[in-house]
């Protein structure tokens, strides 16, 4: 049986079925995103200063994922243009460019920029003990410079307490930073090497991010655009110091921030693999279709570009509202 | 069942829809890249933007949103055509913009009924 406005417009509309489809999709599309948008406002103006954290995600990695993403913008509208155009060899050529941008974001994404906050790890400090780490939070400072307080504590563990399910990965840090500093042949500013492991079954050690660190010094006051690499400092932290359940990688438990960005870009991109599905059927087996029709396949190109378009569109607010400010 | 396409292959079909089509698309593929290359030259400008102090943090993030909300017109108007889209389609965006709206003022709502002792009423 034949559909009728499958490939030609409906005289009234002037739309073919698919495009009508696919408008309403992203409508309800928008109001998926819509909530998990409203939800991330929500948390952040609930947060208490301080406790919203900047400059945790690498932006230049953000940066050239944005281009990756916008340059397969304009690939798959180009790729729907050569077939409008009847040039099927430039439509393959473009299409192509298109899955293996959407392939890279997603390469960038998993293998690099998830990896890297889940080997970060992060402590709250209680505010009675504030006092106790005010070396590591130079709060005296920012309160001088009348920017938000400071109350966690950020960088490689390298010693857990006892039974943590993080001693694997404490252990395998500790490993790498011994390896670090006999390279370097550095210690601490004392003449003495940092302190790695405790004999205290509950304290924590962390090999501390450059903001902790030097937390007084003008040039972390903000957060810069490229990453600092970790100090060589390191720093112990008792149990009874911290907030409750709050040591933890940089993982959706670790704070609002990470529950709310983990939700939203893998979201993000579970539409981005699902985006590069389709191209890749449209590339092989379903260009068949090509040969029959081609105009209908053009149809079918613009309406999944139209969803590629959308998820660009969800990453240019994702950008600036988690990477950068 | 009044589908004009032909499942067979003609002539016709593999050529494009109009006899001008060639001309009007390569002036749109320039038209493409130009608006991708803007993209990312605004990618660049939200960066820039947000290492400026502007006085406070909301000022920067209203900014940084101003910016993207240019950017997403972009997008909406050329790459997704809807610079001289059908009305209907207009219509569906009216409606969903309208209850995204109504979306954010529920969550807006809460604010007026607190539970007392968490961190947003502390303040």
């Amino acid at each position: 049986m034949q559909i009728p406005h499958e490939v030609t417009a409906r005289p009234d509309t002037g739309l073919y079925n698919a495009k009508l489809g696919i408008w309403l999709f992203l409508a309800s599309e928008v109001m998926l995103f819509g909530g998990l948008f409203s939800g991330y406002i929500f948390l952040r103006l609930g947060a208490e200063p301080g406790y919203w954290p900047h400059g945790l995600l690498n932006v230049p990695v953000g940066t050239f994922n944005t281009a990756v993403l916008i340059l397969s913008s304009v690939t798959v509208v180009l790729s729907w243009a050569a077939l409008k155009m009847r040039k099927f060899a430039q439509y393959k050529f473009y299409m192509a460019i298109t899955i293996l941008c959407g392939i890279l974001f997603l390469v960038v994404k998993l293998a690099y920029e998830y990896p890297q906050k889940f080997n970060h790890f992060g402590v709250f400090i209680k505010k009675e003990s504030l006092e106790k780490y005010e070396p590591y939070l130079g709060n005296a400072f920012l309160k001088e410079h009348n920017l938000d307080p400071r109350y966690e504590i950020t960088g490689h563990l390298l010693d857990a307490p006892k039974g943590s399910h993080y001693a694997e990965v404490a252990e395998k840090n500790a490993e790498h930073f011994e390896h670090e500093l006999h390279a370097e042949g550095e210690h601490s500013a004392e003449g003495l090497a940092p302190i790695i492991r405790t004999d205290d079954p509950t304290d924590y050690v962390i090999q501390l991010d450059e903001v902790n660190a030097e937390p007084t010094s003008e040039d972390n006051e903000r957060p810069h655009f490229w990453p600092k690499k970790l100090s060589m400092k390191t720093a112990v932290i008792h149990a009874e110091d911290l907030e409750i359940s709050s040591p933890s990688m940089f993982i959706p438990r670790h704070s609002s921030y990470f529950a709310v960005y983990f939700t939203i870009t893998g979201l993000h991109g579970a539409h981005v693999l699902a985006g590069v599905l389709v191209f890749l059927y449209f590339w092989g087996p379903g260009a068949k279709l090509y040969k029959t029709n081609p105009e209908h396949l053009a149809n079918r190109v613009e309406v999944v570009g139209l969803f590629w378009h959308f998820v660009d569109l969800v990453w240019i607010f994702v950008f600036p509202l988690f990477y950068l400010l | 069942m009044s589908d004009s396409h032909s499942p067979a292959v003609t002539p016709t079909n593999h050529a494009p829809a109009h006899a001008d089509e060639h001309g009007h698309h390569d002036m749109h593929l320039k038209l493409y890249w130009g608006i991708g290359a803007a993209l990312i030259a605004l990618t660049g400008f939200t960066v820039f933007l947000s290492y400026i102090d502007f006085g406070s943090r909301s000022r920067n993030i209203v900014i940084a949103l101003l910016v993207a909300a240019f950017k997403v017109s972009l997008v909406g108007a050329i790459f997704m055509h809807l610079k001289g889209e059908k009305p209907t389609i207009t219509r569906f965006l009216y409606f969903t913009a309208f209850f995204v709206c109504g979306l954010f003022l529920l969550t807006l709502l809460a604010w007026t009924d607190p539970i007392f002792g968490t961190s947003h009423n502390t303040h």
